[in-house]
């Protein structure tokens, strides 16, 4: 492996973890805070205490979420100029304009009003504070919308063009950016999976008081939050999934047939396949089960448009390549100084597909001089390997279904007042509650993973995107990552472990279990919590 | 749009300017509260009262930082490049240092173990203190020129290591920066604070003042005297796009007092700072605790306005390859995206400072013992 090579799977490698380490904690944030206004707005509504302990309750636990996530997001903010500097040159002029705006409309929002809110309860009026607790989720989740306007803007690069007078692509129409299908699509799906992480979260914990049978009406009036928002929630995931954008944009077509393991075109609307073995060196896939229709209709919306197999795509991805390689020669005598009208109109036919001919920068500096056997290997690069895209979507949709029983479950039992004697529901809650987060980054993986070879589709190779460092950085950076990451999240859960096992006692009202037990001395449950 | 790209480059440098400098005299204070934790507190229940003193509002300051860094991003993305990967040990010691914040805050007081707590009081000290040095070294480091290049597919390399940071002007640099926000810490301790802990803030604001005024004083005579700066030969018109490679750029000694040869009303800006610090001091000893604060948050303020106007229009200037050096002319996005981001600014900071000055509000008045006693399972 060259230096270049390994720097790019480095920091690949970097960015992977601390984006994954960073969606622990994202989801959780996005769903408890309307978990949060939910409770409040009861309590604003009937006065009841109970609900202003909840919202107490379960905003500690909110509280030692949300510093994990502000810790990791801050990577993520400076990693694009440390790890990728290319990328940041070549695309800042449109990406950097999202990640701004959420600075400036929702990071703010969120992070001088989450203060208040946990210092806030003597001073502002019930009202108020429920307003700024509303503000906190506001911020929290138009912070999600216009992160997601910049990655969707990765998979499907609308409204930018490439400008040779400053090698990069330029903004062209803001309106595109901010209305791309895919970004919207994304959006909804990214934060109503945080709601059911969220849901999953109160659900699980409170199935955890119920069969210990303390604080049981704290407990029963959490769950039932839970059930109804996670029932919610989990509907509007699975109807609004991700697959109904994967139409949009070059590499959502590659990714949707390389999670379906459709290698051939197949008349519409096509199958969709359940369970089967891909064979990535074959290009077929073994034992498929297939159900008729379905894909094509949950993929094109339609009957009669078709979805494209693997193998056409890798002949439309050939042409490209050799287009490619003829607007890089345009690009070339553009900059050589030739700037007559022809010169232009030459590179303008022909732009669309630099992207793809950058692609070959792998395998020659030159691009143009590329043998057939060197745009032999850029066509394959093209199509991610298919079986960790196909199992990661059915392990995540799975899930998804799992989840769905869940809170039907929960939702049903609730209301016919039957919950307390489910106990295998209940058991079940509580052992489910990592899931979601399985879930979430099963998700992610299968929608970074499945843009390769791209940072953005069609535009800029992952490849060339990184910065130009040396290995012994990198190393000094993820050994640094992986060191914090694994004390700080230990520390995490340990507190979060802590926390949850007090229960609504943690909040010294004297009015929950474990200060029944201790008495009016409530300092007992906290120094034991402290010597464990 | 309303504006030329010219003019809109012109605007930009000031609001990267404003949106640093928001960050310094907001964040900043944190930090330097940050930095003092440990001496200014002694027992648990005080320094409890510092950490509660900024708790409440810290994470809204901190996005200052964040919008700085989003924000040079969208305006100046070779910038944000550059700088981010050319400095990138300091950067990620920077990041690392800034990971003790919100769970050093969130995370102390909720467990009772002495040693748990002391360990995390440190915790925050990094995260107070080392941020500030990274940042004092790396703008010395700007006046100074670092080694990179650009090649003609505008690929940025960097050609030195995170050790050929640490000259004696960029440490001098980074003593300035750590003594203006310990100044400033301090002098927000005195106004959020009572008592005994009231007069150790203010001891350290003092003694901090002092050794802001004298780090300021000597780097500019320093750069004043012996330090080459940076001049631009011949540029394609400023209005226009064009690469940094475009234009020609030599050094030049006593370069970084050009801008001041030319508009001498700039003497106005270190000539304000050094009479803020003064002021400062003098209030300080006076017990006006209020003027002193605002004084510490114009010195602030001016210390980088300083440093920035000598260099206008460089922001990151090459000792390796001058013609690589980036400008407010040539580091900068489109024209249609500084439209696009000149009225995200005005209309958004505008509300983001409103509501940030109703939460100080709501939080007005001094974190006391007894505030930490009644809030026991509460407060940080």
């Amino acid at each position: 492996m060259t230096s270049i090579d390994e720097v790019v799977a480095l920091s690949r490698l970097q960015f992977a973890a601390t984006a994954m380490y960073h969606f622990l904690f994202v989801p959780l944030t996005l769903g408890l805070s309307w978990v949060l206004v939910i409770m409040e707005s009861v309590y604003v509504m009937t006065g009841k205490e109970i609900y202003r302990d909840m919202t107490k309750f379960w905003g500690k636990l909110f509280g030692i979420n949300f510093a994990m996530g502000v810790t990791t997001g801050l990577t993520l903010e400076f990693q694009f100029g440390t790890n990728w500097a290319y990328y940041s040159h070549y695309v800042g002029d449109i990406f950097g304009v999202p990640l701004a705006i959420e600075g400036m409309m929702a990071f703010f929002l969120e992070s001088t009003f989450v203060g208040l809110f946990f210092f806030g309860w003597a001073r502002l009026s019930k009202v108020q504070h429920l307003g700024v607790t509303f503000l906190v989720a506001l911020g929290s989740n138009l912070s999600a919308l216009w992160i997601l306007i910049a990655n969707g803007w990765m998979n499907n690069p609308v409204g930018a063009e490439f400008n040779f007078e400053t090698m990069r692509m330029e903004l062209m129409n803001m309106q595109d950016v901010i209305f791309n299908p895919v970004a919207q699509v994304k959006f909804v799906h990214t934060v109503a999976a945080g709601y059911v992480t969220a849901s999953m979260f109160v659900l699980g914990i409170s199935a955890f008081y119920l069969l210990k049978a303390r604080d049981t009406s704290f407990a029963l009036r959490s769950f039932a939050v839970a059930a109804g928002f996670g029932l919610a929630s989990t509907l509007s995931v699975i109807v609004l999934g991700d697959e109904s954008g994967y139409t949009a944009g070059e590499v959502n077509k590659v990714k949707l047939a390389a999670i379906e393991a459709e290698w051939n075109t197949e008349p519409a609307p096509a199958g969709i396949t359940v369970f089967g073995l891909p064979n990535d060196k074959e290009e077929r896939t073994d034992y498929a089960v297939k159900i008729p229709y379905v894909l094509g209709l949950i993929a094109t919306r339609s009957a009669d448009t078709e979805v494209k197999g693997i193998k056409d795509l890798k002949k439309d991805h050939e042409v490209r390549i050799r287009n490619g390689m003829l607007a890089y020669a345009a690009l070339l005598k553009l900059k050589s100084g030739d700037k007559s009208p022809e010169a232009r109109a030459d590179f303008d036919k022909l732009k669309a597909d630099l992207g793809f001919g950058l692609l070959l920068k792998k395998y020659t500096d030159k691009v143009v001089d590329a043998t057939p056997e060197q745009i032999r290997m850029a066509v394959n690069d093209t199509i991610p390997k298919v079986w960790p895209l196909f199992w990661s979507f059915r392990l995540m949709v799975a899930l998804g279904l799992l989840f769905l029983a869940i809170f039907s479950a929960s939702f049903y039992f609730l209301i016919r007042k039957q919950l307390a004697p489910q106990r295998w529901l209940l058991k079940l809650a509580v052992i489910s509650i990592p899931l979601p987060w399985v879930a979430a980054e099963l998700g992610w993986f299968t929608a970074e993973y499945g843009r390769q070879p791209w940072t953005i589709s069609g535009v800029l190779p992952t490849h060339l995107s990184a910065s130009s460092l040396q290995p012994s950085s990198l190393y000094f950076s993820l050994a640094g990552f992986i060191g914090f990451y694994t004390v700080l999240l230990v520390i995490e859960m340990m507190l979060m472990v802590k926390y949850v096992r007090q229960g609504p006692s943690s909040l010294h009202t004297g009015k929950y279990h474990f200060e029944e037990l201790a008495g009016p001395d409530t300092s007992n449950a906290n120094t034991a919590g402290a010597a464990s | 749009m309303i504006f030329d790209y010219e003019t809109l480059k012109i605007i930009w440098w000031g609001f990267v300017g404003l949106l640093i400098i928001g960050f310094a005299v907001t964040d900043g204070f944190d930090m330097g509260v940050g930095m003092l934790l440990p001496f200014v507190g002694k027992t648990d229940a005080e320094r409890r009262v510092l950490l509660n003193s900024v708790g409440p509002t810290w994470e809204g300051n901190q996005t200052w930082l964040v919008t700085a860094g989003a924000g040079t991003f969208a305006a100046w993305p070779l910038v944000y490049g550059a700088a981010f990967s050319g400095f990138y040990v300091a950067i990620l010691l920077l990041l690392f240092a800034l990971f003790f914040r919100p769970v050093g805050f969130d995370y102390r007081s909720k467990l009772q173990n002495p040693a748990w707590r002391n360990a995390w009081d440190w915790g925050l000290f990094v995260g107070g203190f080392v941020p500030p040095l990274i940042f004092g070294v790396a703008f010395g480091n700007l006046l100074l020129g670092t080694p990179f290049n650009y090649d003609d597919s505008m690929r940025v390399t960097y050609h030195g290591g995170f050790f050929g940071l640490l000259t004696p002007f960029g440490l001098l640099s980074g003593i300035l920066s750590v003594a203006m926000l310990a100044m400033h810490g301090a002098c927000f301790l005195q106004v959020k604070t009572e008592a005994e802990i009231a007069a150790r803030a203010r001891k350290a604001a003092a003694a901090a003042a002092v050794a802001t005024i004298v780090c300021f004083v000597a780097a500019g005579i320093w750069i004043a005297t012996s330090i080459e700066g940076y001049r631009i030969i011949s540029m394609p018109a400023a209005g226009t796009a064009f690469m940094p490679l475009a234009k020609i750029v030599e050094k030049v000694a006593g370069g970084w007092m050009g801008n001041y040869a030319h508009w001498p009303l700039l003497w106005l800006v270190p000539g304000c700072t050094i009479a803020a610090t003064v002021l400062c001091l003098l209030l300080t000893g006076m017990h006006k605790s209020l003027p002193a604060f605002i004084a510490s948050g114009v010195a602030v303020a001016g210390i980088i306005l300083t440093a920035a106007s000598a260099m206008f229009p460089f922001i990151m200037p090459s000792s390796l390859d001058p013609n690589s050096s980036l400008t407010a002319w040539d580091a900068v996005s489109s024209h249609r995206t500084l439209g696009i981001m000149f009225w995200v600014v005005v209309i958004m900071m505008p509300i983001v400072v409103l509501y940030t000055g109703w939460v100080y509000r709501v939080m007005r008045g001094k974190v006391t013992l007894q505030h930490i006693k009644d809030n026991e399972h509460s407060a940080y």
